[in-house]
């Protein structure tokens, strides 16, 4: 185990399985930094630290430092997962899914199914997304409904370090194509990771990070830790939450979500996307369908409200869940009888 | 090109233009210091070294012309003549800010203004623009026979977009009244042109490849730029011409956005960009040369721009805070 920040979890894990596959490739903008410049290649390095070192290791080739052209980075990254590389490609925000929805939508998502399974495409598209850095409406949102939907990704938001790191392995690994959600806000987190050089954590198996009976917590990125947060104060009076960690939405463990309700009849679900068409509403649905005999509430649904993403520090504070939310959530369902 | 027609513009229209630029420059300086306090929230972009291409440009403009602007977006803003104060207070995220503080320094707009928006999308203006002057076109000429403009303003990292070819395309294609004005300040975020931009650091030719008639002009002199941008404006204006392009050589003066360690930069290329590139000092130098303003009329619009940014600062500290019921507000018209 060694103790690191999220962000070099990232940069790390990337880092080895460039060492151990050389079909292993990054590109994005600014992934060397100081390209052209007088300053030279990575003389300041990606804007998320996540790439700090590649392009003097790998070189050129294998480290593509891109114009401002995201739907030709989007593309490429399939074009060269279907030649047989493994790219991995940063869309610098996630929001700027938007410029290149095409490439990773009708295009990466769809060659497998469309091609009658005979095309492997194993593209991995990190997108560093989420609010609290006040950086308003196109630099700071959720996207997990989106590509959650889209039938042919995969969809990764991990909570922790040790969990980016897993989850990124498995995802470079992986022979589907995997859209990689970080929590920009989670960057500096810290926490223990494995050291094995092979540690994966395979997709579709949710991760338990608080134990209890009264009620069901579901979260997933950075909402993982505000439901903690909510469950240890919960705690102190008495009340025991299942705090689930969905780690990917897409294959999603309906098995965990509906163990967990079938033992505690209550269930919070914490979004930070807009309330409508979102994961919120999708594991909700699950829930009503599969264990409505279980329930002993109404669902409950802590969510952005369906606004975009406000700039004011008071207005994104009121746009966000927060700890605080997600524990009137808690109250109020349990408050039901 | 004649002579500097710029220089034939009378005393009024040059403090104007001299006022707009020290404006800009005072209101990025006094951000650049506040950033630094931590009071400001968000990604903040400062303009810094390109005032005489928004101040050369808007200058030639009136209120039914338009602009799209960048995130880099407050010289276009005050060119276009936003409000100094209702600027600072957005970017203090106040409820009495030009967006009610809901978009910050990277969405600032007012479209009375004909300022249809800073851009969070590199690359997003310029589609946009055109569908502006694609209604320019469809109001067609005012009486004296012009039609109104519709401008984006774009980098050298936004000309690399899909969407900004697009944009040229679609306006040749229709002969809309758009200007494609490039911003080349030669980086883009931490990457120099000279390696993001094929066309050996030339903008102004892949423009030229679409089918446009194009300028180029250097972007630090306010006189340069006024000139150039006058015959743009004339041959876009003309109905039956359709787009043009300039390209501006420019520098920014600041990091990408405020916290920028800039190691990308040569040694000594910020001294050495102020010293010899800087709008401000070349315009000063010029109209005092030519004895068209006194240093101590200058000196005075300093004064007083100052004053300007001074009181925007102390009214948008005292501002009105947003409430948390307001992020609901302003989705839709009608709900
Ligand atoms: C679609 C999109 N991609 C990337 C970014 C991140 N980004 C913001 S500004 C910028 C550089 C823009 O360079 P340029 O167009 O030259 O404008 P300048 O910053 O020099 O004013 C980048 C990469 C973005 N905001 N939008
Ligand atoms: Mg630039």
């Amino acid at each position: 185990m060694a103790k690191m920040m999220y962000r070099d979890a990232i940069r790390g894990t990337i880092f080895q399985e460039m060492q151990r596959d050389p079909r292993v490739v990054v590109l994005g903008e600014d992934v060397v930094g100081g390209m052209g410049t007088a300053g030279g290649p990575e003389a300041i390095g990606g804007i998320w630290s996540t790439s700090t070192g590649f392009y003097e290791a790998f070189g050129p080739d294998r480290v593509i430092d891109t114009p401002i052209s995201e739907s030709a980075i989007m593309g490429a990254a399939g074009g060269l997962a279907l030649a047989g590389k493994r790219p991995v490609a940063e869309i610098m925000f996630a929001d700027f899914i938007g410029v290149c929805m095409d490439q990773l939508w009708n295009q990466i998502a769809k060659f497998r199914y469309m091609f009658g399974g005979k095309s492997v495409c194993p593209a991995v598209i990190r997108m560093p997304c989420g609010a609290g850095y006040n950086a308003a409406a196109q630099h700071s949102q959720m996207i997990s409904q989106f590509v959650t939907s889209m039938p042919g990704l995969k969809v990764v938001m991990p909570a922790t370090p040790a969990d980016a790191c897993g989850l990124l392995r498995q995802a470079i690994r992986d022979d589907d194509p995997v859209v990689f959600l970080e929590h920009k806000f989670l960057y500096a987190m810290t926490g223990e990771v494995p050291d094995d050089p092979d540690f994966v954590i395979p997709f579709g198996h949710a991760r338990l990070a608080r134990a209890g009976e009264d009620v069901t917590i579901v979260a997933s990125g950075m909402m993982v830790g505000y439901a903690e947060t909510a469950a240890d104060d919960l705690a102190q009076d008495g009340v025991g939450c299942d705090v689930i960690d969905l780690r990917t939405t897409s294959p999603l463990d309906e098995e965990a979500i509906l163990d967990s309700v079938e033992v505690t009849g209550r269930l919070v679900i914490v979004d930070e996307a807009p309330p409508r068409c979102s994961l919120a509403t999708d594991i909700a649905a699950l829930v009503a369908n599969k264990a409505f005999a279980s329930l002993k509430a109404p669902i409950e649904m802590v969510t952005a409200p369906h606004t975009p993403v406000p700039f004011a520090r008071e207005l994104e504070g009121a746009y966000l869940p927060s700890p605080a939310k997600v524990a009137a959530a808690v109250r109020k369902t349990l408050a039901y009888r | 090109m004649g002579e500097e027609a710029g220089m034939q513009l009378n005393r009024e229209a040059l403090t104007r233009a001299y006022r707009q630029m020290k404006l800009i420059r005072e209101f990025e300086e006094r951000l650049h210091e506040e950033i630094q306090t931590g009071e400001i929230a968000g990604f903040t972009h400062l303009y810094c070294g390109q005032e005489a291409v928004a101040v050369g440009v808007c200058e030639h403009l009136s209120e039914r012309d338009k602009i799209v602007s960048t995130h880099r977006g407050h010289g276009h803003c005050l060119a276009k003549g936003c409000d100094v104060t209702g600027m600072m207070k957005e970017i203090w995220g106040s409820q009495e800010g030009l967006c009610n503080g809901k978009g910050g320094s990277m969405h600032i707009a007012d479209i009375d203004k004909g300022m249809l928006g800073a851009n969070g999308i590199v690359g997003a203006g310029a589609p946009i623009a055109v569908g502006a002057a694609l209604s320019n076109k469809i109001d067609g000429p005012d009486e004296n026979g012009k039609l109104a403009v519709s401008i984006a303003f774009s980098g050298d990292g936004a000309c690399n977009q899909g969407t900004t070819f697009e944009a040229m395309n679609l306006a040749v294609v229709t002969k809309a009244p758009a200007i494609f004005v490039f911003e080349n300040n030669h980086y883009s975020e931490h990457t120099g042109d000279a390696y993001a931009v094929g066309t050996a650091q030339d903008i102004a030719s892949r423009a030229e490849a679409f089918g446009m008639k194009v300028w180029r002009a250097d972007g630090t002199d306010f006189f340069s730029v006024y000139d150039t941008f006058g015959e743009v404006l004339e041959f876009v204006r003309t109905p039956g011409n359709g787009p043009a392009a300039v390209e501006f050589d420019t520098e920014r003066f600041f990091g990408h956005f405020e916290g920028d360690p800039q190691r990308y930069r040569g040694e000594g290329e910020l001294d050495r960009l102020r010293a010899t590139r800087d709008c401000l000092r070349k315009f000063r130098e010029k109209v005092t040369g030519a004895k068209l303003l006194t240093d101590a009329d200058l000196d005075a619009v300093d004064t007083d721009a100052l004053g300007t940014i001074e009181q925007a600062v102390a009214d948008s500290r005292a501002a009105a805070r947003p409430q948390p019921e307001n992020v609901l507000e302003n989705v839709y018209i009608s709900y």
